[in-house]
């Protein structure tokens, strides 16, 4: 059996209770929702916090309510299934939808919460190992070692984020609540993540997300796309989120964020800036394409090979611009 | 050297209900639900395969709903409602499930058969009639290495027949 290492275990029922035991613990307390994510790193000893406290029996957390202005309020704890069988989420936000129901397995979405998901550590093939595989090589930089395996020599951590919405999250422009002893703060979704593999996300050890906020999307459409070995299951090796906003038949808005490349889904602003003011002909949207596919730097760190997963970016960002064109004739 | 393990010796008691029985269970507070039902109440129909979330072997259903209980703390199941295996046959016998896995022979090695058989009874409940994509789709989180699948297809789609009253199943 590989079994968790030993924590203290709290179960509170509100989001103020959460922050004060997170408070009182300092950064060895971690919070867990689902578990999805924190229980398999904790096996393998990636974590091991002295405190858990869960989001289990916080209700507030939960829930998805549409605001009078448009906007959907979705709690981190609500488990991605929730969502996904949510009609009209389906309908305002199919983007989002799409991304959730690329991740894992239904079982596993029964249990992962979109919060997590947000939150979710970052990967890598040196370090998505067990104990004894990652002592075999010294550890890593990203954990117990001091070397990292992908670009050695790195003082920087490369393990990607691949997170399913977080892409997506960035393309329609969401806000994320967080709350702590200092007070509640509001951030984009775009600053929330952090392009350092050990650092990677701007929220604090004592800060609990509460609410997640996307705002009416207009008339504009969007698309997730995402590339994995198996379709049944997998994480993903790319993951391009689009967002289009026309005026007549002129992109007004653009927004193209890639995932699964680097330790922060990364927006195309070279892209974005090639498309706006522009018809979405072929070769606008092959120019967006390439200009997507320069800058990307997938490292040796995932599944496939790196090369042509460079080549794969071109590709995607050119098919979620064409599904996004098609769905304007509908 | 081996893993770091875990120094707390001191058991938990919690209360929850196994297969309808209202039980009292001790165990030690860092175990996954898995390693409760099988090390502390002797339930080894559920089965340990990857225990990381990937194979979908330790499937149980809480409240009614599937989960792995691999990714599950038996500290998080106080007061719930759990049903494995062994609670699936009635006081009129094996589930209609668990005879057309049998009859149609979806199990071969049949380390995978207890994650299957809940997987399938949690859907059927809400949905005695599934094409076989839904099929596809809401049993991809359990793995098989044996049958190819097709035979666990063919079992769910039979036992609904007799789930939806339809005729009897052979
Ligand atoms: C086999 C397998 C396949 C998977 N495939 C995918 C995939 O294809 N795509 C994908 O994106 N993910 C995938 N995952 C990862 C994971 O299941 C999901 O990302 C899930 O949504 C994580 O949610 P959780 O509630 O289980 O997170 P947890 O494990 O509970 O938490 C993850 C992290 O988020 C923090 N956290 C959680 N909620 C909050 C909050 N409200 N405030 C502050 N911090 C919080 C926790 O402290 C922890 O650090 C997979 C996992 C497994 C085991
Ligand atoms: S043992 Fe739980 S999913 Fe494999
Ligand atoms: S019958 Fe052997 S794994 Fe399914």
């Amino acid at each position: 059996m590989m079994r968790l290492p030993a924590f203290a275990y709290h179960a509170p029922n509100s989001a103020r209770e959460v922050v004060e035991i997170l408070a009182g613990e300092g950064p060895s307390a971690s919070i867990v929702a689902g578990g999805t994510d924190l229980f398999p790193n904790m096996k393998r000893r990636h974590q091991t916090p002295k405190t858990l406290v869960s989001l289990q029996d916080v209700d507030e957390l939960r829930g998805v309510s549409w605001q009078s202005d448009g906007s959907l309020r979705i709690g981190p704890g609500e488990i991605l299934r929730a969502l996904e069988r949510d009609a009209d989420i389906g309908n305002r936000l199919p983007a989002l939808v799409a991304a959730v129901r690329s991740i894992s397995t239904p079982v596993l979405r029964n249990m992962g919460t979109i919060g997590g998901n947000l939150c979710l550590d970052t990967r890598c093939n040196y370090y998505n190992q067990n104990y004894e595989w990652r002592r075999a090589i010294n550890f890593c930089l990203k954990c117990d070692g001091d070397t990292c395996w992908v670009a050695p020599g790195s003082k920087v951590c490369w393990a990607v984020n691949s997170s399913d919405t977080a892409p997506v999250m960035m393309a329609l422009g969401a806000k994320l609540r967080l709350i702590s002893p200092r007070g509640t703060r509001e951030v984009d979704a775009q600053d929330f993540f952090q392009n350092d593999g050990i650092d990677y996300l701007a929220k604090k050890p004592d800060e609990l997300l509460t609410d997640i906020e996307i705002p009416d999307q207009g008339k504009s459409r969007s698309v997730y796309l995402k590339l994995r070995r198996r379709d049944a299951f997998d994480f993903p090796v790319l993951g391009v989120a689009a967002r289009i906003e026309l005026d007549g038949e002129v992109v007004k808005n653009a927004d193209i964020v890639i995932n699964a490349v680097s330790p922060a889904p990364t927006r195309a602003n070279a892209s974005e800036k090639a498309l706006i003011g522009k018809k979405m002909s072929d070769d606008v949207l092959a120019e967006a394409a390439l200009l997507a596919y320069k800058p990307s730097k997938p490292l040796d760190n995932t599944d496939f090979e790196y090369a042509w997963r460079k080549k794969m970016v071109k590709v995607y960002v050119r098919r979620a611009l064409e599904h996004i064109r098609s769905s304007f004739l509908i | 050297m081996t893993t770091p393990q875990a120094t707390v010796r001191r058991k938990v008691q919690r209360t929850f209900t196994v297969n309808g029985d209202v039980e009292e269970v001790s165990f030690l507070p860092h175990k996954t639900l898995l390693e409760v039902l099988r090390e502390d109440m002797h339930l080894t129909g559920t089965k340990h395969g990857c225990e990381l979330g990937e194979c979908g072997t330790c499937t149980v259903l809480m409240n009614g709903e599937p989960v792995l209980s691999c990714l599950v703390l038996g500290l998080a199941c106080e007061g719930a409602d759990i049903e494995t295996v062994e609670g699936m046959a009635g006081p009129d016998g094996p589930h209609p499930l668990q005879k057309t896995f049998a009859s149609i022979g979806a199990a071969q090695c049949g380390y995978c058969t207890p994650g299957f058989l809940l997987t399938a009874k949690a859907l059927v409940e809400w949905n005695s009639n599934p094409d076989r994509e839904t099929l596809k789709e809401e049993l991809s989180g359990v793995l098989c290495r044996c049958t190819g699948y097709l035979q666990i297809f063919q079992a769910v789609e039979e036992a609904c027949v007799e789930i939806r009253g339809e005729g009897e199943t052979k």
